[in-house]
């Protein structure tokens, strides 16, 4: 083979390669893509669908906390606004989960409005604010 | 003392400056020397550092904000880079140490070259002294000093993460060293074989740490965290995987360009990025612009600064290779197929795979700049990633054999026959007799694939069998990274499509089942240690009549006001039974606790996989420091690898 037919055939394969895998990106990006959401942005434009994967983010409201039996449990997110989104969730709370405590919660809305979530991300460290809370107003209590 | 360290950070900073205006003048005696100079000012202040951890100095506001006199040795010592600025000094150590090294083991045979490369790291090693000694000092005290610290993130005082950060930057660091010689082989138009020899030798003396890093912090994450996974895609975690990848593929290309003398521009170009993606890793993990599950405290101002850095060296690279890139020669012709078609494959489906992996933890802040917030998560990287690599490894077994130059097609067909082969086993009797998916029976045959492409390319090499112990370690390196590789895929096959979990809610007494064991909660009583209190909970697991006792526990570090999990694990031969304590709850007057259990099939070999691939780059690093009498004289059937 020549040097240019060998280029030719080296920069296609490379080119379809690569086209495969913008095209892979794009679709693993487009079903997989989660909106993260406070309460008061919800209130204001409205929430995911039902069913929907999404996150929502805020501070756990004081007294909100309810340990159920197998495993479950439920809070109430709040920030600035008086809204607030209903969590459940089934499964152990990570170390630094209480109340008043920021989180991030991954999952979706079910048909009764509460979030049931799937993964609750609480801060791994004292001086840690997630990304997403950073701009998330504080409750005033 | 620590005054002591701080004047000794600065000499080493002019010493470092000295190096590279030495260094880029051309004079390789006094560069040299001035790097040892330098490296030995700034051992002086990291020792200086580590004393103030080990006496517990809290007068040093560092050592005040992460030590306390209760915390074990071990971990006062590794408090000392387990923070922010203490491991910006240890980045500095390594660099600076690098460039020592260089100045010790590169001779002086091209004495402008290596005067060069010494000078840019010398450039390099100013870069991140400016910024531990004006940005991140750890050398600054406090007035009054406090009589007790504040403690040590409890989940660092562990003994794989207090190895983990030591390891990690000698594998980052490393690759800066490979980065200067790039550019001293393009200021000095020498990139050739000679050149392409000296670089993989120390590319290899970065790959070995960083991949043993990667795993120490992989399994930190495993027991520690609780949460019964070796990986999360975490933008931290990436961090560290990208320059990995690239380490990976740069291996690749400098074996074509020692062997062969083609890939010359590649090859310096791949040697820049793999440096400049650890600064990325260094700002994504410092700057939090990224939510990740790891991060600790963070300081955008310190993130812009790193972006800076970043920018300065990667465009001072590129302008370089920019500028010299017409002095870059072409090596012999070669087609597609051909070892060099093979590995440039290789290196495509490397760099794709790299820039799937940087999108996906990107996309955040990709998304932020169209004013939405959102991030992608593991099904992603799954989709993208995992198939991407799938294809470079499926190929590797068939191309490995194929000579320099033009390969021989002949029986180029039954490859495919085998591949097909062993497919269809996994398929005929996973699917149907442990109905396990289609795509984990398809990754089982791709693991064995390349563990028995392994053995078929050694038995090719040493002809017979009793001849494979002659052959050159470099030969044995290939053959178990690439088992390795094969072995790592197999257990992350069969972990991530077998794992079992489950939460349990137990009172004292009761008990649950999890693939098959019986769980018992035996007892929940408190435990105390030196710096911190727990509950431990009394397990049993048993399954006819084979029992284990486990002790989880959750622990409260009273220093840091900080409750952590220590997982048990139960290693049952064919996998972890792994069990973490979730919390205490009354419910109608009745004591009960939550656990989190796992069946964490074969996980063992994803780590030991791993470590097999650490090893083999071991292993050739001896063979290329002090070989062995028949090394270069293997008896292969074709010359050169």
């Amino acid at each position: 083979m020549r040097a240019r037919s060998r280029r030719l055939w080296t920069v296609s394969i490379a080119a379809a390669l690569l086209l495969a895998a913008v095209a892979l990106v794009f679709v693993a990006a487009r079903d997989n893509a989660n909106l993260f959401y406070t309460p008061s942005r919800i209130a204001d434009d409205g929430g995911p669908d039902v069913g929907e994967r999404a996150k929502v983010g805020g501070f756990v409201e004081l007294g909100s906390l309810e340990y159920g039996a197998d495993a479950m449990i439920g809070f109430r997110v709040i920030d600035e606004s008086e809204h607030s989104i209903r969590v459940t969730y089934r499964g152990v709370a990570p170390d630094l989960f209480r109340e008043g405590s920021g989180v991030v919660a991954t999952g979706a809305f079910n048909a009764d409005g509460a979030f049931v979530a799937t993964q609750l991300l609480a801060k791994h460290d004292e001086n840690y604010v997630p990304r997403e809370l950073k701009d998330v107003g504080q409750p005033a209590s | 003392m620590i005054e002591i360290g701080h004047f000794a950070a600065f000499l080493a900073f002019g010493l470092a400056l000295s190096q590279t205006v030495a260094g880029l003048a051309g004079y390789r005696a006094a560069a040299g020397q001035f790097a040892i100079a330098s490296f030995g000012a700034m051992a002086l202040a990291f020792a200086c550092l580590v004393t103030a951890f080990v006496q517990s100095d809290f007068s040093a506001a560092l050592v005040f904000s992460h030590s306390h006199t209760l915390k074990p040795m071990i971990y006062k010592v590794a408090g000392a880079w387990g923070n922010h600025e203490g491991s910006m000094a240890m980045w500095c150590l390594v660099t600076i140490g690098f460039g020592a090294a260089g100045a010790v083991f590169l001779g002086s045979d091209r004495t402008v070259f290596e005067a060069r490369a010494i000078g840019t790291q010398g450039m390099l090693a100013v870069g991140s002294m400016a910024y531990l000694l004006f940005a991140s000092s750890p050398f600054l005290r406090l007035d009054p000093a406090p009589l007790q610290g504040e403690g040590l993130n409890p989940l660092l005082q562990d003994p794989a993460l207090a190895f983990h950060p030591p390891m990690l930057y000698l594998g980052y660091v490393g690759y800066s060293f490979v980065f200067s010689l790039a550019a001293a082989g393009l200021m000095e138009g020498r990139i050739d074989r000679t050149w392409a020899k000296m670089a993989r030798n120390w590319a290899m003396a970065a790959f070995v740490p960083l991949t043993l890093g990667i795993l120490l912090g992989s399994y930190w994450a495993y027991y520690e965290l609780g949460w019964g996974g070796w990986w999360f895609w975490d933008p931290v975690e990436n961090a560290s995987f990208m320059p990995w990848l690239l380490g990976a593929a740069l291996m690749h290309s400098l074996l074509v360009t020692e062997k062969r003398g083609s890939f010359g521009a590649w090859t310096v170009l791949l040697a820049v990025l793999t440096y400049c993606f650890s600064i990325l890793g260094a700002f994504l993990v410092r700057s939090g612009v990224l939510t990740s599950v790891h991060a600790f405290a963070v300081d955008p101002t310190r993130g812009l600064l790193l972006l800076i850095g970043l920018m300065v060296y990667g465009g001072f690279a590129l302008g370089l290779f920019a500028w010299r890139a017409n002095t870059l020669k072409a090596g012999p012709d070669w087609v597609l197929t051909s070892r060099e078609g093979a590995l440039a494959a290789n290196n495509v489906v490397f760099i794709v795979a790299t820039a799937t992996v940087l999108l996906g933890t990107l996309f955040p802040l990709i998304a932020e700049g169209f004013g939405r917030q959102m991030s992608v998560g593991e099904p992603y990287f799954n989709l993208t990633f995992t198939p991407i690599m799938a294809t470079a490894l499926l190929i590797l077994p068939v191309v490995q054999a194929w000579r320099w130059g033009k390969a021989d097609l002949v029986g180029f067909w039954r490859w495919g026959l085998g591949f097909l082969g062993l497919v269809a086993v996994f398929a005929v009797l996973g699917v149907s007799a442990f109905s396990i998916p289609i795509g984990a029976a398809f990754g089982l045959a791709l693991g064995v694939w390349l563990i028995a492409g392994a053995g078929i390319e050694l038995k090719r090499r040493a002809i017979v069998w009793r001849a494979a112990l002659r052959l050159p370690r470099r030969v044995w390196a290939m053959t178990l990274a690439h088992i390795g590789l094969g072995l790592f895929v197999i257990g992350a096959v069969v972990e991530t499509s077998g794992r079992y979990e489950t939460t349990l809610d137990l009172a004292v007494g009761e008990q649950a089942e999890i693939a098959g064991w019986t769980i018992t909660l035996d007892d929940m009583r408190s435990t105390e240690g030196p710096n911190w209190y727990a509950d431990a909970a009394d397990i049993t697991v048993r399954r006819g009549d084979r029992t284990a006792a486990l002790t989880p526990q959750k622990r409260f570090y009273p220093a840091a006001q900080m409750p952590t999990t220590e997982t048990d694990i139960f290693k049952t031969g064919t996998g972890d039974l792994y069990v973490a304590v979730g919390d205490r709850r009354v419910i109608d007057g009745e004591v009960r606790w939550t656990f989190r259990a796992y069946f964490n099939p074969l996980v063992d070999l994803v780590f030991f996989g791993v470590l097999v691939m650490g090893l083999a780059g071991a292993l050739a690093f001896t063979g290329r420091l002090w070989p062995s009498p028949h090394e270069n004289a293997a008896p292969a059937p074709q010359p050169a690898e």
